[in-house]
């Protein structure tokens, strides 16, 4: 699992693409190159074009114009509260669903692709729950059990949709940590948040509202006018950081008192 | 107590309808754990009603039931298709409609003087009726459903899981949830010889949904889901022999008793011995909403 990448060829390279369904075009102006290896970080309101951009990036919707092209094989790591959790199998089950993006049609997992799916499960942390149910896991480990899945599917860029949702304070350092080791190892890892200061740790940051807003390393990316246009405005200033901002908490957090510290 | 097992199977004919609903039990029991996983119950079901027409037209016509139901399903699903099509409305209701329609067309058919005497036995089921080519077929059949199940099990599991597209190499989800309902339909159409259009879907759904509240694994669930139906299958069918009472109908006397101690166990086990596990997230709500 070393670098995969040892090209310098960028993993995404975008250029003057649109987006959309149908010939309605959602996002457009996208302009940007991703190196392998890194932790990009993507801000944008709900209905800014995230969900467009991922399912671009897997292949699923084609550019309605410009150029978008993907040199990894591709996973995405949905939100794990849209998964089911009355469904009868293991951590190791779904961990092991990964092999069947690389398995032709007619052929059954066998030992060697579940060998595969308990190294990704250690690889996140979770070897020991490997035969605890799904939906008896906590949010936070349930997280890690779907990006064990894309591992398995020998992912080299995840694209994670607000993994961060819902999280406890533990369980989002855990999972920041398995991100970092991940990027490590060559892997290039997208994650759709809304927490502008953790977009801000990694090595890229992408605004999204309908637009490219902006696109670079975080510390010339960001800014307050760049989150104004992000966020259409409705930012609030964080208390000792009065040239950034941070959203109000409306955008649909489960719950927002099983998140301490915030 | 040994004579009360040996007699029934003095006769050919409850011999026959014994292998016959065990057969049905092991298919039915596999293929309804994807129909209570998947949600689809209510179509299974409606396929079963949708494809009374085809029957009564093969009985009128002195054809096979197979063949009859086989076109009276093609039929139901074209027209379920093309009235959500016309009319734009859910596809709930576009099944709703074409079903009753075709089902009311169906009884209108067995009414008609002409019709052989007998047809009730469509309704209910005749599984004492089983003939031996009618075995065969059964076997044939569902050997076959019950390898395409094995070989496509892990897509199955996938697909229910979460189906966002490209997880799969080489096919949609769409794909496996069509090929799902073929096979659910290939089911009736062999379940519906021995327990008859009105019950066929409940060897299809009960079983399954009393493994689902017993088993955490699917491979557990399909082996308990097959073990109920068998059991309560040979069971209804002794309670049929012994107490003179319909065989359809005791056989699904016994799956829903079945189903009813499923329930008890699930509600023991939860109270007493297995603690709700510690969540962070208000998960139950989410879980109960996709039952």
């Amino acid at each position: 699992m070393s670098n995969r990448h040892s090209s310098r060829e960028p993993v995404i390279r975008a250029a003057h693409a649109t987006l959309g369904y149908e010939g309605t075009p959602v996002l457009h102006g996208l302009e940007f190159q991703v190196p392998a290896g890194s932790r990009v970080g993507i801000l944008g309101p709900n209905g800014g074009g995230k969900t467009t951009l991922f399912r671009a990036l897997t292949g699923e919707i084609a550019p309605l114009s410009g150029d978008l092209k993907v040199r990894a094989t591709t996973a995405t790591v949905a939100q794990t509260d849209r998964s089911r959790l009355d469904y009868p199998v293991s951590a190791l089950d779904v961990a092991a669903m990964g092999a069947l993006a690389r398995l032709p049609w007619w052929k059954r997992p066998g030992r060697s692709e579940r060998r595969q799916a308990l190294e990704s499960l250690t690889m996140v942390g979770l070897a020991d729950l490997a035969d605890a149910t799904f939906g008896d896991l906590s949010g936070g480990q349930r997280q890690r059990v779907l990006i064990a899945r894309a591992l398995t599917a020998d992912a080299e860029l995840l694209l994670m949709d607000e993994p961060f949702t819902g999280l406890d304070a533990t369980s989002e350092q855990r999972l920041e940590e398995l991100i970092d080791r991940l990027a490590a190892n060559g892997r290039t890892v997208m994650i759709a948040t809304h927490e502008v200061e953790q977009a801000e740790r990694w090595d890229l940051v992408l605004c999204l509202n309908g637009e490219q807003i902006s696109f670079g390393d975080p510390a010339s990316a960001i800014s307050k006018p760049v989150l104004e246009a992000t966020y259409g405005g409705h930012i609030v200033e964080i208390p000792g950081q009065p040239e950034l901002g941070v959203l109000p908490a409306h955008h649909h957090h489960h719950g927002d008192a099983e998140r301490p510290g915030r | 107590m040994i004579d009360w097992l040996a007699d029934p199977l003095a006769h050919g004919f409850t011999v026959r309808a014994l292998i016959e609903i065990s057969l049905l039990g092991l298919v039915s029991g596999a293929v309804g754990c994807w129909v209570v996983l998947f949600g689809i119950s209510y179509s299974a079901e409606s396929l079963a009603h949708g494809m009374f027409p085809g029957l009564v037209g093969a009985a009128l016509l002195g054809l096979p039931l197979l063949v009859g139901g086989a076109a009276g399903i093609i039929l139901a699903g074209l027209l379920i298709g093309l009235v959500g099509r016309l009319s734009g409305d859910s596809a709930d209701t576009a099944i709703a409609v074409v079903v009753t329609s075709l089902f009311g067309l169906g009884v209108l058919l067995a009414l008609s003087p002409e019709s052989p005497p007998g047809i009730q036995a469509l309704l209910f089921g005749d599984p004492l009726g089983v003939t031996e080519g009618q075995l065969i077929a059964t076997a044939l059949i569902g050997a076959a459903v019950l390898v395409v199940l094995r070989t496509g099990h892990d897509r199955f599991l996938a697909v229910g899981f979460d189906d966002a597209p490209g997880r799969i190499r080489g096919l949609s989800p769409a794909l496996i949830q069509t090929l799902l309902l073929v096979l659910v339909a290939v089911t009736v159409l062999v379940g519906v010889q021995a327990l008859g259009n009105l019950l066929v879907a409940a060897i299809l759904v009960g079983p399954a949904a009393a493994a689902r509240l017993l088993s955490s694994r699917m491979k557990s669930m399909i082996l308990l889901s097959a073990g109920i139906a068998i059991f309560s299958g040979v069971a209804g069918l002794y309670l049929s022999f012994h107490a003179r009472v319909a065989a359809g109908a005791a056989i699904v006397a016994c799956l829903l008793a079945a189903y009813l101690l499923a329930t008890l166990i699930a509600r023991a086990r939860t109270g007493i011995t297995r603690m709700p596990p510690i969540r962070k997230e208000p998960a139950d709500e989410r879980a109960s909403q996709l039952v």
